[in-house]
């Protein structure tokens, strides 16, 4: 019966979302109050259903119920409970409607959030949310029904596919969408202003901390995937350009531009339409990226079963979206005219020169990932893009923009006045190139040409934003949580920038042949094959090997990989062991046997700071959490909906 | 500067700027894109010589072979009408099989073996690389090629 429940409850879902739609967007239309207070009540009953429907869907995985077709193919009797509950959003159907059961959390919280707006704009961010919701209920009702049942049912699942079978990956998904999800509500704030003709600061003010929290998220979910794919997908990359993996950094650059220019239009009244349609923009490769994975029309290790008419219901819902909101753009925005003007030494400048050349690299990423889908659509011929377009054209935008930053934090609004920063970014540029270049040419030999600069940039980020916070501590001054969140998301991109150099620079990988009892000398290290003995776990067997690591004798870790054979799926999985020693990670992968006397293969890699590039993410994360949490959206939060109410309902727009 | 001045020494920075990474991007383009052939195309020459590219198709069964107790693998890719020999020094992936769909990267020697370094066999046995089965679709016709992937991939429980 829970199947079914769970069903019912999708459909009443897509009808509050229906109701939600309607209500938030033609009440404030028509000045029908009463409309308008029956959208917080659909808001609710909306997230009450979906997690209902969730939570059946998660019981008929925890009791093995396999007469439901979904959970049949994504577990089995003797998957762990852990993985039988994160099997929910294991394939498309659940991801979908892990997307779904988010967005109506995230709406709840804008619900509550917004009870100090004005009620109209609050509800017409609740409406353009609605429709969201009400798109993905539809697609996946019509198209990826979870709750569908097998007549006769399984005997046995499938099982969980087995690369998903990771504690990170686990949660990757939540966390990932999480970010995503929250795009829709930047979306939804822009699609509202724009309904309501009042695209004034305050729009960008309300929107700033959501933006922020949703590219916190994503930033981490980007970071865990990443995490994943190194230690248990590709032998120990950290980014392969993977279309997957882009999909979800298109919306990362753009939301990044966001949270820069949505300061702006804050602060200073600039930029506006050019926000709006980031916001636009963000949301549209969010679903983009939904689209591109869910369709199959890419190849990649996350694609799912290809199905069309799940790819075509999706780009017809983008194509409704975003073309409906462009729409709107194109017929409000001319009436946006910023009065206030800036001098090209302004921050202003800055974080002009920021979102320009984040939405450059972005763009770059989008013509990379999309050229093998055009070229194949065109009959060119089938091409592949990787690292060697992708590496050099990234660090063409980055490289400036990097630059330009620690300049632009230390520049005021409206009038740069750079020149009276002069002797603290020459002192911090100085120390900064001293250490890069110590670090490039000192402790790691054999450096790039780029090492060097790569290393000196990060530094510097990291000494200029230090300079603000370290001046108000000294001279006793507040220190504002807005200001603090930013300082130490600068920090994280200088620690990031500084282990992707090192990591880009210094690896070393090599694939070794070994007998149990040889040892084999990488990058200073003595890896010694130990043999390798049968494992069994719950619902795999297979073969773990022991390899003992030591450094000029001194004993460094003891290294366990393992070849894992799931019995279900009959798919072989290597799991990597990996060691930290003194910053570097080795990382050890057991190949095949290849025969002549217990010989295996053997692929070994030290990456130096590796581990820093996602710690440095998880950093520039927190960083956006406590800006977030800034007193500042709060009180002026209240004291603008104050002024609102005073005007009464006279700001409405036409 | 006038206000006016200054805007349009900011938007010509712009274009300028936009245009360079665009130019950029192009020539990384032209540079570094890989082209895919499969079996019949290398056969039939239509590979520049020297150029990197990836090979596609199936791994012909039986003929994977390795030097015993090294790092060297052989085995040959097939499209069921031309057979390409590929050796290939290094780890094999965990989907790689005989029977089973792969890519691999690198150079055709002069003798016509592929020289690989790298081999692809990510994708999840339910099927293969879309790419692979477009081309054994147009050598084989629809009927042959479509049951190849489950069919050979073995124990498909899932049922697609």
């Amino acid at each position: 019966m829970l199947p079914e429940l769970g069903h019912f409850a999708l459909i009443l879902a897509l009808l509050l979302a229906a109701l939600q739609a309607f209500f938030g967007i033609a009440g404030p239309w028509l000045g029908r109050e009463r409309w308008i207070a029956a959208v917080t009540p659909a808001v609710a009953g909306q997230f009450v259903m979906v997690a209902l429907a969730a939570g059946c869907l998660v019981a008929a995985f925890v009791g093995y119920d396999f007469s439901v077709a979904y959970v049949a193919d994504n577990s089995n009797s003797a998957l762990p409970l852990f993985y039988r509950v994160t099997a929910l959003w294991g394939a498309h159907e659940g991801s979908l409607l892990l997307w779904i059961l988010l967005l109506a959390a995230w709406t709840v919280a804008v619900a509550f959030g917004a009870a100090r707006l004005p009620r109209h704009f609050a509800a017409r961010v609740l409406g353009v949310l609605g429709v969201v919701s009400f798109g993905f209920l539809l697609f996946t009702l019509a198209t990826s029904n979870p709750f569908l049942r097998l007549d006769p049912p399984a005997a046995d699942g499938a099982d969980l596919n087995p690369i998903l079978q990771d504690p990170a990956l686990a949660v990757h998904p939540p966390i990932l969408y999480t970010g995503y999800v929250g795009f829709a509500v930047a979306f939804a704030f822009a699609c509202a202003a724009m309904l309501e003709g009042r695209m004034d600061q305050s729009w960008a003010r309300w929107t700033r901390p959501w933006t922020t929290v949703a590219w916190a998220f994503l930033t981490c979910g980007i970071a865990l995937g990443s995490f994943w794919a190194y230690y248990e997908l590709g032998w120990g990359g950290f980014w392969f350009w993977d279309p997957v993996e882009n999909a979800s950094f298109m919306p990362w650059l753009v939301g990044t531009a966001l949270v820069h220019s949505l300061a702006v239009t804050d602060k200073r009244g600039l930029f506006k339409s050019w926000t709006l349609l980031l916001a636009i923009l963000a949301f549209s490769l969010s679903m983009l990226g939904t689209f591109l994975v869910r369709s199959g029309v890419l190849v990649s290790v996350h694609s799912f079963a290809a199905d069309p008419k799940r790819g075509v219901f999706i780009l017809a819902f983008l194509i409704v979206l975003v073309g409906g909101a462009l729409t709107l753009y194109a017929w409000r925005a001319p009436r946006l005219r910023s009065t206030a003007g800036f001098e090209l030494g302004a921050r202003e400048s800055f974080l002009l020169f920021n979102n320009v050349l984040l939405v450059i690299a972005a763009a770059t990423v989008f013509a990379g990932t999309l050229a093998p889908l055009i070229s194949d659509a065109l009959r060119l011929g089938t091409l592949s893009v990787g690292a060697p377009y992708f590496n050099p054209t990234f660090m063409v935008s980055m490289l400036p923009l990097l630059a330009l930053l620690s300049l632009g934090i230390h520049a005021g609004w409206k009038r740069g006045r750079l020149k009276d920063k002069q002797r603290t970014l020459l002192r911090t540029l100085l120390a900064a190139a001293v250490l890069g270049c110590a670090v490039a040419f000192g402790i790691f030999a054999g450096a790039r040409v780029l090492t060097p600069v790569g290393l000196t940039l990060g530094i510097w980020i990291i000494l200029a934003s230090l300079v603000d916070p370290i001046d108000r501590w000294r001279r006793r001054l507040s220190l504002p949580r807005a200001v603090l969140g930013m300082t130490i998301a600068h920090v994280g991109l200088g620690l990031a920038v500084i282990a992707l150099t090192t990591v880009q620079s210094f690896t070393v990988e090599r694939d070794v042949a070994l007998a149990a009892g040889a040892s084999a000398e990488v990058g200073g290290y003595q890896f010694r094959f130990e043999g390798v003995h049968p494992i069994e776990g719950p619902n795999y067997g297979g073969a773990g090997a022991r390899v003992a690591v030591t450094r000029g004798g001194a004993p460094v870790a003891i290294l366990t990989p393992e070849k894992r054979q799931y019995w279900v799926q009959r798919q072989l999985t290597s799991v990597t062991s990996i060691r930290m020693s003194r910053g570097n990670n080795l990382l050890v992968a057991l190949g095949d046997d290849l025969g002549g006397g217990g010989r295996w293969s053997l692929r070994i890699q030290i990456r130096p700071l590796v581990s820093l590039i996602w710690l440095a993410a998880f950093v520039m994360a927190l960083g956006g959490v406590l800006a977030a949490s800034d007193r500042r959206y709060r009180a002026l939060r209240a004291a603008e909906a104050a002024t609102a109410h005073a005007a009464g309902p006279a700001v409405q727009g036409s | 500067m006038t206000p006016r001045q200054r805007r349009m020494t900011l938007v010509a920075g712009i274009l300028a700027g936009v245009t360079v990474a665009g130019a950029l991007a192009l020539s990384a383009f032209r540079q570094n894109v890989t082209f895919f052939f499969d079996p019949s195309q290398v056969a039939s020459g239509k590979v520049p010589p020297g150029e990197r590219f990836r090979l596609g198709g199936m791994v012909t069964e039986g003929s994977l072979h390795r030097v015993p107790g090294s790092l060297e693998v052989q085995f040959v890719v097939t499209d069921f009408a031309h057979e390409i020999p590929v050796v290939y020094a290094g780890v094999l992936p965990d989907l790689f099989r005989e029977g089973a769909g792969v890519v691999a990267h690198g150079r055709l020697r002069a003798d016509g073996t592929f020289v690989a370094d790298e081999v692809l066999a990510k994708h999840d046995e339910k099927y293969m690389p879309p790419e692979v089965a477009r081309s054994l679709k147009r050598r084989n016709g629809e009927s042959r090629a479509a049951p190849l992937p489950s069919g050979t991939a073995g124990v498909n429980p899932a049922g697609g």
